[in-house]
């Protein structure tokens, strides 16, 4: 008796110790995702918040010669400049070590400087540029000085100059706002996302303008006027199926049709933002739809009741009130717009893009497809950039979700 | 007098009609776009069948898409098998699935019969971040972090890793594809009644024996619905296998050995200037052809499953 009882209990126990060990499996199972995600946004910011500012360069320009901007020499300027701040470096192969201390564009930035400012004209001012990546990269500590020297990116004549730079106080680190405000660059200090920015800016206002009144005119009609048959089943099955399908296909489709067909404009935001829209269409349907659905009959009946048509209950009543559920939905729609990147690089806004594009025909790129490219780039200051890019884009997705979030929650009815 | 009405009601709102007929039409759009789809594809592909047999793209071993510079060039014609991207793609979505149903159905299992309110309103959106994270985000994470890690981490147990091993891919893939079974597969637990719980924890079950025994059981063919739409997804996937997985059409059945896919077949083959009617582009709609109907396959399968498992308890 007594050992029929331990058994049990000892079988009870067993039971006991299996469920405990389940619940810890979906514990885990849940902490795994969780940490996934997590080192993944800790690894990208603590890549990208190097590309958030960079190093700058003190230089003494002599423009005492000069009265108008036409009498500056800017590249010859600042070659002056730099070689009088290290009076003792001769040799020429050693000058053009010391040219490497400067961004390419340095000339460039000169010209910028005196346009913002004539008054420097006529005088010996000092002024800052933009150091190359290489020199970026030693500043934030990405340069192992202790390694030999055919190992590193920096020659030890270099480190030297940097290190007599920083004692002078001629070596500053700033906020990067080139990032920000200038186009792609083939050199990584100069590189920015602006361009990027404003392609995606554009494909996406082309999306939203096809995409949503189209997508809440299918909804209007699968819901309040036609009559549950076969036809409207079989757009809805339709419908489904579509947003299933592989973002890919789209751009062969827009490939195919769009620029083959139609001969539209390749690489350009119209295209994209149409290839764009095709794909949030059965999002937003779908989305519309439950908004309709949300609607009271008692809203329906009560128009129709006092003599308006259907047409009329339909746009005068129950759009009005569906209508907040439509917009977050296509929010959420144009945020999936805005990370999508195969479909836009088939259609050929894969290009290298230094201008900001004017119109919707101009070559464009789109920030997911930049930061693509900058990820394939080899150069190692490409992929700070690259980081920094993503989390530009991670804000903007963050952002619109919070906007349909609060959309929702404000309009929230209920009946 | 009747027949005057309608009439009537007809000529004073001529809008009305319109309206519903452009309403009507704009339905009618996504027909057109499935439409377009399958007709621009089957298109191109029949063009690339005048020069390529089927028997060679559907069985060939070898893939190897060039365009001839000369006409007389060897190997000017390029080989078009496709079986090596095919079973590229079926391993880089199966490590994916191998990751991503078990995890993701686990932690739907927890949300759904575990988890506090509390909790479950906490983690939800946070699983459902994974989801809104674009792809390209993944392939650069998956190319900067995972794959040198999983790389290393192989040289120290003594094995060889590609660069861009297929193990990288797929692994990222699948966490990429974990909310789509954990959301999906939590909203059918749900739907299994509470009348089942309580008559198997009643029976002196515990919770763990009523969930395996009973719940998923219940809830199985949409579970099963939720990983064919996640298969369906991960074949899909292009940006991932693009950054992460690279070119090289490997035959091999080898995580550890570098693979590519069909999406990422299709970018390379259409990205960069080439004449429209060469082969190679050309057999990037043939791709793009085989990827649709694969898709739709699954994901037809799999709404059915799940509708008329939802009815069955409504």
């Amino acid at each position: 008796m007594i050992e029929l009882f331990t058994t049990a209990e000892k079988h009870l126990r067993k039971r006991h110790r299996s469920e405990w060990r389940f619940r810890w499996l979906g514990r885990l199972a849940i902490l795994f995702s969780l940490g996934f995600l997590l080192i993944m946004l800790v690894s990208i910011t603590s890549l990208g918040k190097g590309a958030l500012s960079r190093a700058e360069i003190a230089l003494e320009v002599d423009l005492s010669g000069a009265e108008t901007l036409e009498d500056v020499n800017p590249k010859k300027s600042v070659r002056t400049a730099l070689f009088a701040t290290f009076p003792e470096v001769t040799d020429r192969s050693e000058r053009r070590d010391l040219l490497g201390l400067l961004s390419a564009d340095s000339s460039y930035e000169l010209v910028r400087q005196i346009k913002n400012n004539p008054a420097l004209l006529g005088e010996t001012p000092t002024l800052w540029f933009t150091a190359s990546d290489n020199i970026d990269l030693y500043t934030k500590g990405e340069v192992d000085i202790s390694l030999p020297e055919d190992r590193r990116r920096l020659k030890d004549n270099t480190v030297g100059w940097v290190q007599t730079l920083e004692s002078r106080d001629a070596l500053r680190k700033v906020f990067n706002t080139a990032f920000f405000t200038s186009g792609d660059s083939r050199e990584p200090e100069l590189a920015g996302i602006f361009s990027a920015l404003v392609g995606s800016i554009l494909s996406l206002t082309v999306c939203f303008a096809l995409s949503f009144p189209l997508g809440i005119m299918a909804a209007l009609y699968l819901e309040e006027f036609s009559s549950k048959s076969r036809w409207s089943d079989f757009i809805e099955v339709n419908i489904n199926n579509l947003a299933a399908v592989p973002s890919i296909v789209f751009g062969l489709l827009g490939m195919a049709i769009f620029l083959n067909t139609f001969g539209l404009p390749r690489s350009s935001p119209l295209v994209g933002g149409m290839v764009l829209a095709l794909m949030t269409l059965p999002t937003i349907i779908i989305a519309s739809r439950a908004a309709l659905r949300s609607v009271p009959p008692s809203i329906r009946e009560a128009a129709l009741g006092v003599g308006a048509t259907r047409v009329q209950t339909t746009f005068h009543h129950v759009l009005p009130l569906a209508m907040p559920g439509m917009l977050t939905g296509a929010i959420v729609g144009m945020a999936r717009a805005l990370g999508e990147t195969a479909p836009l690089i088939m259609i050929g806004m894969v290009a290298f893009i230094v201008d900001v594009p004017k119109g919707l025909t101009d070559a464009a790129t789109s920030l997911p497809v930049q930061i693509f490219l900058w990820a394939d780039s080899s150069e190692r200051a490409f992929l700070e950039k690259t980081a920094a890019a993503i989390m530009v884009l991670l804000a903007l997705l963050v952002v619109m979700n919070i906007v349909a979030i609060v959309l929702r929650k404000k309009f929230e009815h209920r009946y | 007098m009747a027949q005057s009405d309608i009439t009537f009601a007809g000529r004073k709102r001529p809008m009305e009609k319109l309206v519903k007929l452009a309403l009507f039409l704009a339905s009618v759009l996504a027909i057109f776009v499935t439409l377009g789809i399958v007709l621009s594809m089957v298109f191109e592909t029949w063009q690339f069948f005048q020069r390529v047999s089927v028997r060679e793209f559907l069985f060939g071993l070898e893939w190897s898409p060039q365009t001839a510079i000369r006409a007389d060039q060897v190997g000017s014609s390029g080989s078009f098998g496709a079986v090596p991207l095919i079973t590229g793609t079926l391993l880089i979505s199966g490590i994916a699935m191998i990751v991503a149903a078990p995890i993701g159905l686990i932690s739907a299992i927890y949300l759904a019969e575990y988890a506090s309110k509390r909790v479950r309103g906490w983690v939800k959106p946070l699983l459902e971040m994974l989801a809104g994270i674009p792809s390209v985000v993944y392939g650069f994470f998956a190319a900067l972090v995972v794959a040198p890690f999983i790389r290393m981490t192989g040289g120290q147990l003594g094995l060889e890793v590609a660069s861009e091993s297929a193990l990288a891919a797929g692994l990222v893939m699948g966490v990429m594809i974990i909310p789509l079974i954990s959301s999906l597969s939590d909203d059918v637990l749900n739907a299994v009644p509470n009348s089942l719980r309580e008559a198997s924890l009643g029976m002196g079950a515990t919770q763990a024996e009523t969930i395996k025994r009973v719940i998923v059981p219940a809830a199985f063919p949409g579970i099963a619905g939720s990983f064919l739409l996640a298969a369906s997804a991960a074949i899909g996937e292009t940006m991932i296998v693009v950054m992460a997985a690279g070119l090289a059409a490997n035959l091999t059945a080898n995580p550890l050995e570098a693979v590519t896919t069909v999406t990422a077949q299709i970018v390379a083959l259409l990205t960069g200037d080439q004449e429209f009617d060469s082969a190679k582009t050309l057999s990037a709609f043939a791709l793009g052809l085989l990827l649709f109907t694969t898709t739709l396959i699954l994901n037809m399968i799999a709404m059915r499953i799940v509708n008329t498992y939802r009815e069955q308890y409504d």
